[in-house]
C-alpha cells in the first residue's frame, strides 16, 4: 500500500497544478494509531499530507453530495461503487470528478486491529470506475460466502429472530452515526427528523429504535455497496449491517442486482420491469 | 424553588384575528388560579413559553404591560408545528404560560430620556407592552418625549390598529405608521419601508435620546446605519433578540449567540454588547 | 480531617451486598466487548478491572430520556390539558467506581443546572441524591489527557469517595459526609493509612503523555477566534453525528418534546446535540447554523471558550479521551484546541 500513496500524492499534485480539479478528497494522518482523517487540499503544497492505509475506512463518496466544484477523490472499491451510485442518483455529476482510483485489500477495525468484516467477504476490491488507478488492479475473491450471517438468522425461528433483533439493538442511542457516515443518506430532512406529521419518536422507545434501523435499511435497500462505514462509525459497537446485508440478498435474487456497479441502470427500487418477480401477488 | 419548567395553567379567554391574513392572532389568556398571576409578575420585554401539552412550547414576547390586569395577551404569528395548533384553539381551552423569562428592556435606565421606538412586522408585540407602560399616567412624567416609528408590509397587516388610531390622537406621543406599499388610497399615514421613513421623521440624537428597535433582521440590518448616521450611541440603541428555544431558563444550551444564551442572558441587549457578539449567519 | 479507611478486597464483595440495601447501586458493567454504566442487579458487582466506559456516567443524574410531566389529552378528564408531575425515584444512589475525570464533569456541569435563578429539579434531585465513589487510575488510557485539564487520575473534585487500588485492599478516602456515610453503610470500618497513594499518584500522572494546549486561550478575543479562517479546514471530515457529545461526560444539551399515545402523552427530555443541523432551526425556516463549519465552530468555542470565559474555571473538558477515541473521523479536541490556541489575529 506505500507505493500506492506515492502515486496519489503525484496525481493529486499535477491535477491541482494543472488545474484539472480544485480540490482532492483524501485521508491524512489522525492522531491515532487506528485512524486517519479525511481532508480536503486545496493547494499542492498540501498534498504532502495525503496518507494512504489500512485506517482509510470511512467511505468518502459521502462527502461528495452536492458539492458544485472539480473535485479529485480517491476512491478504492466500495467508494467508487457509492460514486456510481451518486451519479445516477444526480448528487454529482460525473465531469466535475477525478477519479484516482486505488485497489484495496481490506480496511481494518478501528478498535480490534483485525481486517473488517464487510472486507472479508469483498468481491469488488478494485474500482468500478476511475480516471486514473493508483496501483496495479488486484486478483477479486470468488470464494467468500457474503450472506453467511443472514443465512443464518433466516434459519431462526420467529421467536429466535425476535429475540435477536431486540438484543441486537438494545445498546442503540440513536446518535446516528451511523445514518451520518453513510453515502447514501443524504436527505435534507431525514425522516426521523420530520415533525409535520412526526413519524418517528425521540425517546427510548424500542419501537422507535427498530423503526429507525428498518426503515433506513429500506431507504438502503439496492443501493447499499456494503462499505461497512455505518458500523465502523457506531460509537455502540453495533452490527447495524445486519439488516442491509439481508436486503442486499434479497436485491441479487429477487432483481438479479448488484449496486453501484453500472451508470446506465437504476437501483431497482426506482424503477420496474414487465418481468420483475410478482408472485407475491395472490 | 418551583420546578421552573412548569407551565401555569391558564384559559383562552379571547382570540383576535389580528391581520387581514388570519396569519396573526392575539390571544388573551386568565389564569387559572389567581395567585399565579401575582407569581407572573413580569416586565415589558420579556417573553413567556406558551405551552400546549401534547403539541410543545413556543417563546412568545408579552404583548400585554404589566399595567394591565387580570389578564396576559400574546400576538402569534402562525408558522410551525405548536403556533398552527394554537391557531386551531378555541376561547375556553386550556393551556399553559411558563414565565416570566428573560431581562426586560431596560426603563429604569430611560427615566428622563427621550425615546424612539421602532419596530417592524409582528415584532412589535413587546414594543407594544413598553409604549402601554409608558403611556400609563402613572408611569408617562418619568419619560421625556416618545416617537414611534411602527412599519408593516400593508395596511392589513398592521397589529393593534385601534390603539394605534387612539395613540396617533394623543399629544404626549408622536405616532409615525408606515406600510411598504399600498394601493389603498384612503391610507393616510407614510408609505416606505421603515429605515427610510426612520431617516425622515427620527429625531437627531443627543445624549439623553434612547432607540429600542425590535424587527426582522432585514429591517434591523438597514436601519442601524441610518441611526448611526443620526448620531445614536450604541450604548444607547437597545435591541431584542430571537432565537430557536427550548427550556427558556438557560439550561438546555441551544439558544446561545457566543457566550450569552438568548433566553437568559437575553433577549435584550443593546447594539455595544452586540459587537462582541459573533455574528451567527457567517 | 478525612477518614481513611482500608477494605480488604475480600471483603469488597460483601460490602457492595450490604450497600446494595440502602442504596440503588451503579456501576462499570461489561457489554459483549465494552464497559459502561448500568444499574446494578441484586447480587450483580461492579467489574473495576475496566479501563473507562463507553458512555460516561452522566446517565446516572442525566438519563438520556426522561420523562418531566405527564398529561391527559381527555376533555371528560377533569385535569385534561394540566401538567402533572411524574412520580420520581430519588432515594439513595450510589455510583461505584467512577473516574477522577467523570466525577469532575460532573461539578462542572452542576453549574449549568444549579444556578441562582433557576435550579433544574429533575438533575438535581438526582445529583443530591447520589453518592460519587471513585476509583483512581493507575493504568491510564493513551488517549487520555486530564493532567492538562486541571484534572488527574487521582483528582479529588465531585468526588465523595476515593478508592486507591494497594493490591490486596483499596484505601478509601472519604472526602464528604455522605462519603463517611456509605462507607459506614458498606460496613467498611478498618483504619486505614494513605502513605502509598502519593507514589502511586505520581507514577500514574507521569503515565500520561497525551496532553490539550490551552494556555493562551483566555487572552483570545472571541471575535478573533470565531472569524479564524481555519474552520472550513477543520470542519470538512466532520459527519455531524452525535458521537463526541453522546460519549462526553460535560455535553449537557437537552430537547424537550411532547409526545402521546391516544388521549395520554408525556413531556419528556432527550439528550440533543449541537452537531445536528436541526439543532438551531427556527420556526420561520431560518437557520443560522445551517452549515457544517458553523456547528463544528460552536462546539468547540463553546467547549474550549465561551464556557472558559463565562464561569472561569478552566474549559469545558475533563480529558477523558472519549471523543478522540470515539469519533469515526478522528477530529481531535487536541489539535482544535492548539490550533485555538497558537491563532494570532491579523490586525
Amino acid at each position: 500500500m506505500d507505493a500506492y500513496i506515492t502515486k496519489i500524492k503525484a496525481i493529486s499534485e499535477r491535477l491541482l497544478k494543472d488545474g484539472t480539479v480544485e480540490a482532492v478528497i483524501g485521508f491524512r494522518e489522525g492522531t491515532l494509531p487506528t485512524m486517519s482523517e479525511p481532508c480536503f487540499i486545496k493547494r499542492s503544497d498540501d498534498v504532502k499530507d495525503l496518507v494512504w492505509n489500512a485506517n482509510c475506512r470511512i467511505n468518502l463518496a459521502n462527502y461528495l453530495t452536492n458539492r458544485k466544484e472539480k473535485i479529485a477523490i480517491v476512491a478504492k472499491g466500495c467508494d467508487s461503487r457509492n460514486i456510481v451510485n451518486h451519479i445516477v442518483e444526480n448528487k454529482i455529476k460525473r465531469d466535475q470528478l477525478f477519479i484516482i482510483g486505488v485497489p484495496c485489500k481490506g480496511m481494518n477495525d478501528k478498535d480490534t486491529g483485525a481486517l473488517q468484516d464487510n472486507c472479508a467477504t469483498c468481491t469488488h476490491r478494485n474500482p468500478v470506475i476511475y480516471d486514473e488507478l493508483a496501483g496495479d488492479l488486484v486478483e477479486e475473491q470468488t470464494n467468500v460466502d457474503k450472506y453467511a450471517d443472514v443465512k443464518k438468522v433466516e434459519a431462526m425461528t420467529p421467536d429466535e429472530r425476535w429475540a435477536y433483533f431486540d438484543n441486537l439493538y438494545a445498546a442503540c442511542t440513536r446518535c446516528y452515526a451511523c445514518r451520518n457516515a453513510c453515502p447514501l443518506c443524504y436527505c435534507p430532512t431525514c425522516f426521523v427528523d420530520e415533525s409535520k406529521p412526526q413519524w418517528v419518536g425521540k425517546g427510548e422507545d424500542p419501537i422507535d429504535v427498530r423503526t429507525y434501523h428498518f426503515l433506513r435499511a429500506y431507504h438502503c435497500a439496492g443501493r447499499c455497496t456494503d462499505c461497512g462505514s455505518c458500523e465502523s462509525a457506531c460509537p455502540q459497537n453495533i452490527k447495524v449491517r445486519q439488516l442491509t446485508k439481508k436486503l442486499e440478498k434479497d436485491c441479487a435474487e429477487l432483481f438479479g442486482w448488484e449496486a453501484g456497479l453500472t451508470l446506465d441502470k437504476r437501483p431497482p427500487l426506482d424503477t420496474f420491469s414487465i418481468d420483475d418477480p410478482n408472485d407475491f401477488i395472490k | 424553588m418551583q420546578n421552573p419548567y412548569k407551565a401555569y395553567p391558564v384559559r383562552i379567554d379571547s382570540i383576535d384575528v389580528a391581520t387581514e391574513d388570519k396569519s396573526l392572532r392575539t390571544f388573551k389568556f386568565v389564569f387559572l388560579n389567581p395567585e399565579d398571576e401575582n407569581k407572573f409578575a413580569y416586565e415589558s420585554g420579556q417573553f413567556a413559553e406558551l405551552s400546549i401539552p401534547g403539541k410543545g412550547e413556543i417563546p412568545i414576547g408579552i404583548a400585554s404591560s404589566p399595567t394591565e390586569k387580570g389578564f396576559v395577551t400574546f400576538t402569534v404569528f402562525r408558522t410551525g408545528l405548536v403556533t398552527n395548533h394554537l391557531h386551531n384553539m378555541k376561547v375556553g381551552d386550556i393551556m399553559g404560560v411558563r414565565g416570566p423569562l428573560g431581562h426586560p428592556y431596560p426603563l429604569k435606565d430611560l427615566e428622563g430620556k427621550n425615546i424612539v421606538i421602532i419596530g417592524a412586522g409582528f415584532a412589535f408585540t413587546t414594543l407594544r407592552s413598553t409604549i402601554v407602560y409608558m403611556l400609563n399616567p402613572e408611569n408617562r412624567k418619568r419619560f421625556g418625549k416618545i416617537d414611534v416609528i411602527y412599519g408593516a408590509r400593508n395596511p392589513g397587516m398592521i397589529l393593534y390598529k385601534d390603539e394605534l388610531t387612539a395613540w396617533e390622537q394623543r399629544d404626549d406621543i408622536n405616532m409615525h405608521i408606515t406600510v411598504d406599499s399600498t394601493d389603498d388610497p384612503s391610507w393616510k399615514y407614510h408609505t416606505g419601508f421603515v429605515p427610510t421613513i426612520t431617516e425622515k421623521v427620527a429625531p437627531q440624537a443627543d445624549d439623553n435620546t434612547y432607540a429600542i428597535m425590535c424587527g426582522p433582521p432585514m429591517m434591523l440590518k438597514f436601519t442601524k446605519p441610518v441611526l448611526d448616521k443620526l448620531g445614536y450611541k450604541h450604548e444607547n440603541i437597545i435591541l431584542s433578540l430571537e432565537n430557536r428555544m427550548k427550556c427558556g431558563i438557560g439550561i438546555c444550551g441551544r439558544c446561545n449567540i457566543g457566550k450569552e444564551l438568548i433566553c437568559k442572558d437575553g433577549p435584550v441587549f443593546t447594539l455595544a454588547q452586540l459587537k462582541y457578539m459573533p455574528e451567527e449567519d457567517t | 480531617m478525612m477518614k481513611i479507611i482500608n477494605i480488604d478486597k475480600q471483603k469488597w464483595a460483601g460490602g457492595v451486598e450490604s450497600l446494595s440495601k440502602s442504596y440503588r447501586l451503579f456501576g462499570p458493567v461489561k457489554d459483549v466487548d465494552c464497559y459502561n454504566f448500568k444499574e446494578l442487579k441484586q447480587g450483580e458487582q461492579p467489574d473495576l478491572s475496566y479501563g473507562n466506559t463507553k458512555l460516561s456516567p452522566k446517565s446516572v443524574v442525566f438519563p438520556p430520556s426522561e420523562a418531566m410531566f405527564t398529561y391527559s389529552l381527555d376533555e371528560s378528564n377533569p385535569e385534561h390539558h394540566l401538567l402533572k408531575d411524574v412520580p420520581k425515584d430519588y432515594s439513595p444512589r450510589a455510583v461505584l467506581g467512577m473516574r477522577p475525570c467523570d466525577a469532575k464533569a460532573v461539578s462542572l456541569v452542576r453549574m449549568n443546572f444549579d444556578t441562582p435563578e433557576y435550579r433544574d429539579p429533575y438533575w438535581m434531585d438526582a445529583f443530591e441524591a447520589t453518592t460519587f465513589v471513585g476509583l483512581a487510575c493507575d493504568d491510564p488510557c493513551a488517549t487520555c489527557f486530564c493532567t492538562s485539564t486541571n484534572c488527574g487520575p487521582f483528582n479529588e473534585e465531585g468526588l465523595d469517595v476515593l478508592l486507591v487500588d494497594n493490591g490486596s485492599a483499596y484505601i478509601a478516602k472519604a472526602l464528604t459526609e455522605k462519603g463517611e456515610k456509605l462507607l459506614a453503610a458498606g460496613g467498611f470500618a478498618d483504619a486505614g493509612d494513605d502513605s502509598p497513594v502519593a507514589a502511586k499518584k505520581a507514577a500514574a500522572e507521569a503515565k500520561i503523555t497525551a496532553k490539550i494546549e490551552t494556555d493562551k486561550l483566555s487572552e483570545k478575543v472571541i471575535m478573533d477566534l470565531y472569524d479564524a479562517p481555519f474552520w472550513h479546514d477543520i470542519a470538512f471530515s466532520c459527519i455531524n453525528c452525535c458521537t463526541c457529545t453522546y460519549t462526553c461526560p460535560t455535553c449537557w444539551c437537552f430537547d424537550i418534546q411532547d409526545e402521546n399515545k391516544g388521549c395520554e402523552g408525556v413531556r419528556m427530555r432527550n439528550w440533543d446535540s449541537c452537531m445536528t443541523p436541526l439543532f438551531t432551526m427556527h420556526g420561520s425556516g431560518h437557520n443560522p447554523r445551517d452549515k457544517k463549519h458553523q456547528r463544528v465552530r460552536q462546539r468547540f468555542m463553546h467547549k474550549l471558550k465561551y464556557f472558559l470565559d463565562k464561569y472561569q474555571k478552566g474549559i469545558m473538558c475533563v480529558g477523558c479521551g472519549r471523543c478522540v477515541q470515539q469519533c469515526p473521523v478522528n477530529l481531535d479536541i487536541r489539535t482544535v484546541s492548539k490550533t485555538m490556541n497558537d491563532y494570532v489575529a491579523k490586525s
